[in-house]
């Protein structure tokens, strides 16, 4: 057999999260809602009603834009695309073609393996989704409640090399996608959909061959699936001599088989033309600057800053940037903590991910903010308490028990503090076991952690281990 | 006295003095509507007697009751001491185009024969707002398509108050002949190509089709987006002026209304002539129209009395003060129909999608096996022939292999026209307009059935006026005359972009300098005999 690659590109449409659809005042988001309960006459496309343009739509349009390096159309145009179907209620979609908002643009994939690759962005524009319409009982049924949703659909250029490439897109889209806070990128609930288009050729080869397209994939591992199914049929195929023709393709999750819809051998015309019922989208240079500086800090600049400034592991960096709050959460911890990075990154890598999974919350939404856990850092680093009387605290002020050092003061759980207490107390543990000290006075010095043990039994856990370390050996070696 | 003799300015007036009762003014004109209107349109007409073939058939649908709250709803304001608004207690017959929350908004389709809107249109709520009565849906050409209105699937269509063996002109036909019949003395009607300013002339009333965005669209059942423009038929110009002043203004529901600040009209009239530049232009003199066979633009004359009107009128309006620009070049206008029919039936074809009946209206009684199917048989038994030729003229012309020849080529035209105008206004060119002024139709009323079935002739006598609406600037149509068959003349004044106030004036020195003419003392057929005086 020969030497084949995948060639793949991505089209994803992304739901924008704003408060309301692109072109009426509808609540934009319908999850959960009854069948045509969300709905108006504008995205309903009753008989003379007309669109007017939602600015958050564009605002969040222009962002992403902006955070996929593509440059910020200043006057953009919406388009008709021309077509019948029930779930189109106006029979056209509106749409931009060939002055979208978003012009090129890129995203740099950084593979687990280390391995690097650019995708460039063919297209990215702003539209209106349409409704649902299902078979139920031989009937067609139509819900107009996700018509008028605002999205942005972004195409890739035919860059992707492998399943796992376009997997990775996809992560690091979805990621990206929440930092930035246009969407919830929820794949389940459609927020971000992708259909993906394959085609093979011969390593070393440049040519483009005949591509199939796959639907209706609505999660990241089953595009990864579907993309090494489908591969895998076309290079069969290839190899039996057959010509790739240019289907659609549909994904049966449950089968984690691809099914034929439909040949695709003739483009649809959708007659294009400038919608008339709105104006040109013009954006200032001003406020494509305001655009441009809203840009937070993008994951992969800040996964790269916590590797240089704060000496992490990429693991480490990487987990700590796959949110954004969850970053900007460790960012905070570290300051309020005056600078030790990697003790923060510890406990947050160890405690705070296990007590976010085990209260099913993100790291915004703890109770316990970054000034709490620098608290509990700080006097556990102190001395002030033992690292389990710490970790414990992590989960009572997110229970909502109160400030660490007040719940430390009030139960006593603080170290013992004054050193002739200790010293008092270590002196009747070496006067109760006279022949231990022997024992380790003739040379059995592993006893050291036995007395230490005994010095935390009769405090109750209240010693400072290194400190009662030392004054032992301080007292045995006299 | 009647209050059907009444203008629209003089009704408010005596509704807002308590001299006149709003029920009494609505009873008045049902009572006209009741003698001259006839039959209804309707989808499935009876033949009609000698009787009927002589009357009006300006409604679609009478909506007597919803006129009837509105005023008890006048008078309740009235009788709280409120004002009840700049047209209190004025009836005002809207064409069957615009959506009317409790009426049937049919478009004079069968497509859409039971549609009843859930909401108005913006010009509807502000009409309604200003105290008018909504008296009724007119006839018109189906979805608008049209110079006649004989192309309604509810017929009979309307008829020429005038002479009712003659077409009202179109599209708003029904509207012009319902305020030219005193059946309302206010119409809301469109023009996307002359559809206001056409029938005005025909039926010899006023007709504005004011700056594109300066009225709003919302709720207006779309023909050609870009061309779309709302406005007043009056039987005067004061009571036109008085109307734009309620409908103008910006509107958050249409993103293509203007923020322009909106002009003080009425006060504006009072202002003369004196001083203002109007233009004559050659190329409004006669039209150029394709050989049919050929396809080869010939140069053909207009009736001549048209002309002759206008040169009457410039005549008046420089013994008023008025500087006449002689031979104001206007070189593209005989682009304006080739272009208009390309533009307009791309966005027709487009806007038409929507009717496919499977949310509202007409929906195929067939059984068939599968969605295309039911598409098909819907929108072919659904759209009369007018809505067919158009989707078919702009699906060919918008489809990607001949949209660059045809539909970009037709945009360009456009702003072509519009250069012409904006030449001619320049206040530093070499014209510096106020106004332009041309006759608004290549010939007076024509018989019914004599252009019908033509759509190319029945297009052209859009030729004088669609040059505004490509360029998107006011235009005003008013009477000037009557042709040797007594039928009325109509001439229409071009302005500049927002300028209505402009043309507004000159259209109303014209009229006051010529209320003695013997012209004015004619009455329209339907009136004669009756106590209406004119």
């Amino acid at each position: 057999m020969k030497n084949y690659e995948i060639v793949i590109g991505l089209e994803t449409h992304i739901q924008l999260n704003t408060a309301s659809k692109i072109f009426c005042s509808c609540k934009a988001d319908s999850w959960g809602a009854d069948p045509n309960t969300n709905i108006c006459p504008v995205c309903s496309g009753l008989p003379g009603v007309l669109p007017v343009l939602n600015a958050e739509a564009v605002q969040k349009g222009a962002l992403l834009a902006a955070a996929m390096h593509a440059e910020i159309n200043p006057t953009s145009y919406f388009d008709r695309k021309n077509y019948f179907y029930p779930d189109l209620p106006k029979g056209y979609q509106i749409t931009q073609f060939d002055e979208p908002i978003g012009k090129g643009g890129y995203m740099d994939l950084h593979m687990p393996d280390g391995s690097q690759r650019r995708v460039r962005i063919h297209k990215l524009h702003l539209e209106e989704d349409a409704g649902k319409t299902k078979i139920e009982h031989g009937e067609r049924l139509v819900d107009f409640n996700r018509c008028g949703v605002p999205l942005v659909e972004m195409v890739t250029e035919p860059d992707l090399r492998s399943a796992d490439e376009a997997a990775q897109y996809l992560t690091q889209l979805r990621q990206l996608l929440r930092w930035i806070g246009v969407s919830e990128a929820d794949m389940e609930r459609g927020h971000l959909r992708c259909d993906a288009n394959v085609s093979i050729r011969e390593v070393g080869s440049t040519l483009l061959n005949t591509k199939t397209e796959i639907k209706n994939v609505n999660s990241i591992d089953a595009v990864r699936l579907a993309i090494i199914e489908e591969a895998k049929r076309q290079i069969e195929a290839v190899e039996a001599g057959e010509r790739i023709q240019s289907y659609t393709l549909d994904w049966d999750a449950d089968s984690g088989t691809l099914r034929k819809m439909r040949s695709k051998e003739t483009e649809a015309d959708y007659r294009y033309f400038r919608e008339p019922d709105l104006l040109p989208v013009v954006l200032s240079p001003e406020e494509v600057a305001r655009v441009q500086s809203s840009l937070p800090e993008l994951p992969l600049a800040r996964r790269a800053r916590f590797i240089q400034d704060y000496q992490l592991s990429a693991y480490d960096a990487d987990i700590l940037t796959s949110e954004r709050g969850l970053s900007d959460y460790y960012e905070e911890s570290v300051r309020l903590c005056a600078g030790s990075a990697k003790v923060v990154s510890n406990w947050m890598m160890n405690d705070l991910i296990r007590l976010m999974n085990d209260t099913g919350k993100s790291a915004a939404e703890l109770r316990l903010r970054p000034a709490d856990l620098a608290e509990i850092i700080q006097l556990v680093e102190g001395g002030k308490i033992n690292p389990s009387t710490g970790k414990s605290l992590l989960a009572r002020v997110e229970a909502g028990a109160g400030k660490a050092s007040q719940i430390v003061a009030d139960e006593g759980l603080g170290l013992i503090a004054d050193e002739d207490a200790l010293s008092q107390q270590i002196a009747s543990v070496l006067a109760e076991s006279a022949a231990e000290v022997e024992s380790f006075r003739a040379g059995k010095e592993s006893l050291l952690g036995w007395f230490v043990g005994q010095v935390m039994r009769r405090t109750g856990g209240k010693a400072d281990p290194k400190r009662t370390r030392e004054l032992l050996l301080e007292l045995l070696k006299q | 006295m009647s209050s059907i003799q009444l203008s629209a300015y003089q009704i408010a007036q005596k509704v807002r003095a308590g001299e006149l009762s709003p029920l009494e003014v609505l009873d008045e004109h049902l009572k006209q509507i009741a003698a001259v209107d006839g039959l209804p349109g309707s989808l499935s007409p009876k033949p009609l007697d000698p009787g009927e073939e002589a009357k009006v058939h300006a409604f679609i649908e009478v909506s007597a009751d919803l006129a009837r709250k509105q005023a008890e709803q006048v008078q309740a304001r009235l009788e709280r001491g409120e004002d009840p608004g700049p047209l209190a207690g004025v009836p005002v017959s809207v064409k069957g185009i615009f959506c009317v929350k409790g009426t049937t908004t049919t478009a004079a389709s069968r497509i859409l024969h039971n549609f009843r809107p859930p909401y108005s249109a913006t010009t509807v709520e502000r009409l309604e707002k200003a105290g008018a009565l909504i008296i009724g849906k007119t006839n018109l050409d189906e979805f608008t398509y049209g110079s006649s209105s004989e192309s309604s699937a509810f017929q009979p269509h309307p008829n020429n108050p005038w002479n009712t063996e003659r077409v009202t002109g179109g599209s708003s036909g029904g509207s012009a002949a319902s305020v030219a019949a005193r059946e309302a003395p206010l119409s809301l009607g469109t023009d996307t190509g002359g559809s206001i300013r056409q029938p005005a002339a025909f039926c010899g009333v006023v007709g504005l089709k004011p700056t594109y965005g300066r009225t709003s669209r919302y709720g207006l059942i779309a023909f050609g987006s870009s061309l779309d423009c709302p406005g007043p038929l009056a039987r005067d110009v004061r009571d036109a002026a008085l109307m734009l002043q309620v409908l103008a203004g910006a509107d958050p529901k249409d993103s293509t209304s203007a923020l322009a600040p909106v002009q003080d009209y009425l006060a504006a009239l009072q202002e003369g002539v004196k001083g203002l530049r109007i233009g004559l232009s050659r190329d409004y003199d006669h039209i150029t129209y394709p050989d049919t066979l050929t396809g080869e633009m010939s140069v053909q004359a207009i009736q001549p009395e048209m002309n002759s009107a206008v040169r009457a009128a410039a005549e008046v309006l420089a013994g008023l003060g008025a500087e006449i620009v002689e031979d104001v070049p206007m070189p593209n206008a005989r682009h304006g129909i080739p272009a208009y029919f390309v533009i307009s039936r791309v966005e027709a074809a487009s806007n038409l999608h929507r009717f496919d009946g499977v949310k509202y209206g007409y929906r195929t009684n067939k059984t068939v096996p599968g969605l295309s199917e039911l598409y098909r048989a819907t929108r072919a038994e659904g759209f009369g022939l007018q809505p067919k030729l158009r989707i078919l003229m702009g699906m060919y012309v918008s489809a990607a292999q001949h949209s660059a020849q045809y539909y970009q080529k037709a945009l360009r035209v456009r702003s072509m026209i519009r250069s012409d105008f904006t030449q001619a206004f320049d206040p530093r060119g070499t014209y510096r307009l106020d106004a332009l002024l041309t006759p608004t139709t290549p010939t007076t009323a024509f018989l019914r059935g004599e252009v019908m079935g033509d759509s190319v002739l029945m297009q052209y006598s859009d030729q004088m006026t669609v040059a505004g609406n490509h360029a998107g600037i006011p235009a005003v149509s008013i009477p000037a005359g009557l042709d040797p068959l007594g039928l009325p003349i109509g001439v229409q004044f071009f302005g500049m972009d927002f300028r209505e106030d402009l043309i507004l004036r000159a259209a109303y020195a014209f009229e006051q300098a010529t209320q003695n003419a013997e012209w004015r003392g004619v009455l329209p057929q339907v009136l004669r005999g009756s106590e209406v005086k004119a």
